[in-house]
């Protein structure tokens, strides 16, 4: 018997290519015991929805720094519960502008980590999240 | 609805579910395989392994487009990358070469952790393969990492096994180890745009040659007719000679050919009975780790833990031999 394992995805939604601080989140997911399944770069909101599908994951983490959150984000969320996955929690990293996080959070999302967040309060946030 | 009839239905959304159901082994998921298993048994499962790096992820990649594009099958892939074995996390990041496949419904791919059970990978594995089949895909792929023997375990599960190579990874010495290279049905050369394929190739050869030793008279043209004629009249199939294909996958060099070889496979084994044996020895096995699994808790429940870990105890100081021990909690 295997237990049940945390499986998150982790996405780079848009065109910005740096991908440091996605590796470093999964790195750390993955110390804590996570399963978490990379997508690689310039995905479409559409491919990570398509990839959270196939996967069945808890938990979606998107990682955007090019400005584009407030149009990819939704944009995802919206795909996600076409798909039937609402219950998937989405996590945001990046450069976020403090004016946007209220309207991140009206649209569904869980989380928000800018830069200089820990990756223990990451990986507590993710766990409280999926435990509900 | 339940999770079988949905998948059935073609339910993409119950698919992922039931997946990670039959993954984590819920009871649940022994019922929707035993409601699927009439279904199974059409799809053709191949199995690529090699060691890390030498580009598996890309190969899956482009031979699932080329069965897409120019045989219109529906292609699973089950993409299987290590668990730590400090943490029991994972990063699983084969869809990172397989982003070509993303968009099209007739592609399903699953990334998959070892979680290091002990031979619960192998199951797990059969068991999602069996669900893919089920579900209608025509080719499920396994792609795992050729590193120990439950990765071999996994690859065995499939009708065609490819084993990848890469030029520069290893000496001669390395091509005539036991191991992974001989489950091969075929054997590729990705990266063959690298220098060192001629080394490479040559010690593969050298290597099928010293495993197939009849076969060596086979390449020589002249008396290849008369090794092969009297062996065809006694009904016994002929062998399967593992053919080595030079392939790019990045670059989709060499994938038609690889497809063909896969196709050729295919063939040998439908016409050999090759085909029965294998499906034959999988159930075999299958059948085999259930009863062992109910045994096993059949065991546990008749035997109070209390007792077992006296008898374990009297093992560990040597009063007792583990033979002995056996037969106390066994035998009464």
């Amino acid at each position: 018997m295997t237990e049940k394992k945390i499986r998150v995805l982790v996405a780079k939604p848009g065109l910005d290519g740096h991908d440091r601080g996605a590796k470093v989140v999964a790195r750390a997911l993955r110390d804590a015991g996570m399963e978490v399944i990379y997508t690689g770069l310039r995905q479409t909101p559409e491919m990570i929805a398509e990839a959270a599908l196939q996967e069945d994951v808890d938990v979606v983490g998107l990682s955007i720094l090019s400005g584009a959150h407030m149009a990819l984000t939704p944009r995802v969320m919206e795909l996600l519960k076409a798909n039937g996955q609402s219950h998937v929690k989405v996590f945001i990293g990046g450069i976020i502008p403090d004016e946007d996080l209220l309207r991140l959070k009206e649209m569904g999302v869980t989380g928000v980590f800018g830069p200089g967040a820990s990756t223990e309060d990451i990986i507590r946030d993710v766990q409280m999240a999926v435990a509900g | 609805m339940t999770y079988s009839q949905a998948i059935l239905g073609g339910d993409r959304l119950a698919l992922a579910r039931l997946l990670t159901q039959v993954e984590n082994d819920v009871p649940e998921s022994r019922t929707a395989l035993i409601e699927l298993f009439p279904h199974t048994g059409k799809a053709h499962l191949i199995g690529v392994t090699g060691a890390p790096g030498t580009g598996k992820s890309s190969l899956v990649n482009q031979l699932a487009l080329y069965y897409r594009k120019t045989k219109e099958k529906r292609v699973a892939i089950i993409a299987v990358d290590p668990s730590s074995p400090f943490t029991g996390g994972a990063v699983l990041g084969d869809r990172v070469r397989m982003r070509d496949l993303s968009g099209d419904t007739g592609v399903f791919i699953r990334s998959m952790a070892t979680r290091g059970s002990l031979g619960g990978l192998a199951q797990s594995t059969a068991n999602m393969a069996q669900v893919f089949d089920a579900a209608g895909f025509d080719i499920v792929i396994i792609e795992t990492v050729g590193a120990g023997q439950s990765e071999v375990d996994v690859a065995r599960l499939a009708h065609t096994t490819l084993v990848v190579e890469a030029p520069g990874l290893g000496d001669d010495i390395q091509a005539i180890k036991a191991g992974i290279l001989e489950i091969a049905d075929i054997l590729v050369i990705n990266k063959s745009d690298r220098p060192g394929v001629e080394n490479t190739e040559k010690a593969l050869k050298s290597m099928l040659e010293l495993a197939h030793p009849t076969e060596r008279v086979f390449q020589h043209h002249g008396q290849s007719m008369r090794t092969a004629a009297p062996r065809q009249d006694s009904s016994s199939a002929p062998m399967w000679i593992p053919p080595i294909q030079r392939t790019v996958a990045t670059e989709g060099k060499g994938i038609a050919e690889l497809a063909e070889s896969i196709a050729l496979h295919v063939a040998y084994l439908t016409q050999s009975g090759g085909w029965g044996l294998r499906e034959r020895a999988r159930l075999e096995v299958e059948l085999e780790a259930l009863i062992r699994e109910k045994l096993l808790n059949r065991f546990r429940e008749d035997v109070p833990q209390k007792r077992y870990d006296e008898i374990l105890e009297k093992v560990i100081q040597r009063n007792i031999s583990p033979w002995e021990a056996v037969r106390m909690l066994i035998d009464k």
